[in-house]
């Protein structure tokens, strides 16, 4: 499992980079939807959102989930390439799939890279 | 497994179990005028008496089969359904209204769905078609949660022309009670004068859908082309209702631009019963497939590179995705759905053709008849497919009561659903009605304009 160091992680298992402030959803989740078919951004640039609110809706072949935004600020970007190759969240989840992007992005109830990759591996049992 | 859920052993063995005495001993806390009340029926029949009333029964029903002559279209059509439908649906392996809940192994079933969804594409011109919904009506109903989904419920006006089927327009008005939607268009335009571009004057931002139907409701074939163009300038989508005996003869929606097709498939191969079951066919283009309801199958390959089915996407459904699903249906209809695939199979794109032809001649030899009578006359002159609206200038139900009594089913009266169309009926004629049958008719009309 993949968890990069620099970034922050939700219970929700969504990412935040602090210095980009871009969010996704982790190699953790990605990995218990399986393949991703379907992926829709709900929020538009220029909405300011507040930490939990629902910026995404992803479906695989098997599940359906939303995604909560990390993070508080204004969405400066949205991926909009993402949702026509939704398959980007298994292969590069923290790369290409990333889903928006804040600016002045103010993390809500996060955690470091260590503390997320505990937390994983608590519920695998 | 024996299946008779309580003897009197079993009821004692219950009770016994409970603690309690007896059947009103287990119910004396139900006040007593709630309980079941005792009823007053004849003594019980052996079942050779039991099958002599209701056959007795049952000839008092009339039927379009062998008694009488039908010109009454409105939603439901006659036409001739070759005995092969029934005998495939009557088949054990197919006998199920249900889409299988474990699908993979019932590879059957599925393919006759992936049948029936093919053909509904190729019919309507459209990419991607469900498995199916009840009706027509529930059909339409669905494009209008489809639209909504598709704007995250940002738009929340829906267009109805006028003539989209009065009884469509009410199932919509059911299913989208506390959505919030607003529903304009069939209730701003006088009918004799309206237009299908009207409707553009109420296309707005707020608006995701509008919904024209096809033949409309008069039976009025118009090419939607330029609307669906005027509808999407607004960034709305277009839902057209469509009948599919018309869409062998006639331009496909597909190709006029609409966003979703919809519409009853009663008229493949189904008989009109009492008024259904029937099945509501729903196809859109691929770009809206995560949006749309119910079930869908999909063609793929097993693990040994076999051709199998699956149902696909089911992700965007409600035992899924919950709340956030589109609709809250799943169900489909299975059993209907595969009647019109064996209907459309057996006829092939020739037959259906051929079907779609004669009712349209006999339809246009019926108008022009018709229109000759004194006193009455058709009420438009746009082209029409197999169903027109005549002015019959006195109350449909006595002309109706009148064409009864020579065993003539006569026209929808107009005038319940559309007030300016008081002493309007609207006659359908398919390829069951035979020339005599139209001059029977028209010889019936003419002494009823001269009564």
């Amino acid at each position: 499992m993949n968890v990069p160091s620099h970034l922050k992680y939700t219970k929700s298992d969504e990412w935040f980079d602090p210095a980009t402030g871009k969010a996704g959803i982790s190699d953790y989740a990605q990995g218990q939807l399986s393949d991703i078919v379907f992926v829709e951004i709900l929020v538009e640039e220029g909405e300011t959102i507040e930490a939990g609110k629902p910026i995404a809706s992803v479906e695989s072949v098997k599940a359906s989930a939303q995604v909560y935004s990390p993070a508080s600020g204004k969405v400066a970007a949205v991926n909009k390439a993402l949702p026509d190759k939704p398959e980007l969240i298994n292969s590069d989840p923290y790369g290409e799939a990333w889903m928006i992007q804040l600016e002045g992005g103010t993390a809500g109830d996060v955690m470091d890279a260590a503390a997320y990759e505990k937390y994983c591996a608590e519920r695998a049992h | 497994m024996t299946y008779i859920p309580i003897s009197p052993k079993e009821r004692d063995a219950m009770l016994a179990t409970i603690g309690v005495q007896s059947l009103d001993e287990l119910f004396e806390d139900v006040p007593a005028k709630h309980r079941f009340p005792k009823l007053d029926l004849p003594p019980a029949l052996t079942e050779m008496e039991a099958l002599d009333e209701l056959s007795g029964l049952a000839q008092a029903n009339e039927n379009v089969r062998s008694d009488l002559i039908s010109f009454l279209g409105a939603g439901m059509y006659n036409h001739y359904i070759p005995s092969v439908v029934d005998h495939i649906l009557r088949r054990g392996e197919f006998y199920t209204a249900y889409t299988p809940y474990q699908p993979e192994i019932s590879q059957g079933t599925l393919q006759a769905i992936f049948e029936y969804q093919s053909l509904m594409c190729a019919l309507t011109g459209m990419d991607v078609s469900n498995a199916s919904h009840y009706d027509g009506a529930t059909a339409t109903a669905e494009a209008v949660n489809l639209a909504n989904a598709q704007f995250r419920g940002k738009r929340k006006k829906v267009v109805i022309s006028p003539t989209v089927h009065p009884q469509y327009r009410a199932v919509i008005r059911t299913y989208t009670q506390g959505m919030d939607m607003q529903l304009a268009g069939d209730d701003q335009f006088p009918i004799t004068d309206y237009q299908p571009s009207d409707l553009l004057s109420l296309v707005d931002d707020n608006t995701c859908l509008v919904i024209v139907q096809y033949p409309d409701f008069f039976g009025r074939i118009y090419d939607y082309t330029k609307l669906i163009e005027g509808i999407h300038a607004k960034g709305a989508l277009a839902c057209i209702v469509a009948n599919p005996t018309a869409l062998a003869l006639f331009k496909t929606p597909g190709s006029m631009g609409a966003d979703i097709v919809v519409g009853d498939g009663q008229p493949l191969g189904i008989p009109m019963w009492y008024g259904g079951p029937s099945v509501g066919f729903f196809t859109t283009r691929k770009q809206f497939v995560h949006k749309m309801a119910g079930r869908l199958v999909g063609e793929t390959v097993d693990s040994k590179g076999q051709r199998a089915y699956v149902l696909t996407l089911t992700a965007r459904e409600q035992h899924i995705k919950r709340e956030r699903a589109t609709s809250n249906i799943c169900t489909n209809q299975g059993l209907i759905a595969l009647g019109t695939a064996v209907y459309l199979s057996l006829l092939g794109k020739k037959g259906l053709r051929q079907v779609a032809e004669l009712c349209y001649q006999k339809a246009h030899y019926a108008a022009a008849q018709l229109s000759k009578i004194e006193g009455m006359g058709l009420c438009f002159s746009e082209p029409f497919f197999h169903e027109f609206a005549l002015c019959v200038n006195r109350p449909v139900e006595e002309v109706n009561a009148h064409l009864l009594e020579h065993g003539i089913l006569g026209g929808y009266d107009l005038g319940q659903d559309y007030p300016a169309l008081k002493d309007h009926m609207l006659i359908a004629v398919t390829e069951m009605n035979t020339k005599e049958d139209i001059d029977t008719l028209v010889e019936v009309l003419s002494e009823v304009s001269h009564d």
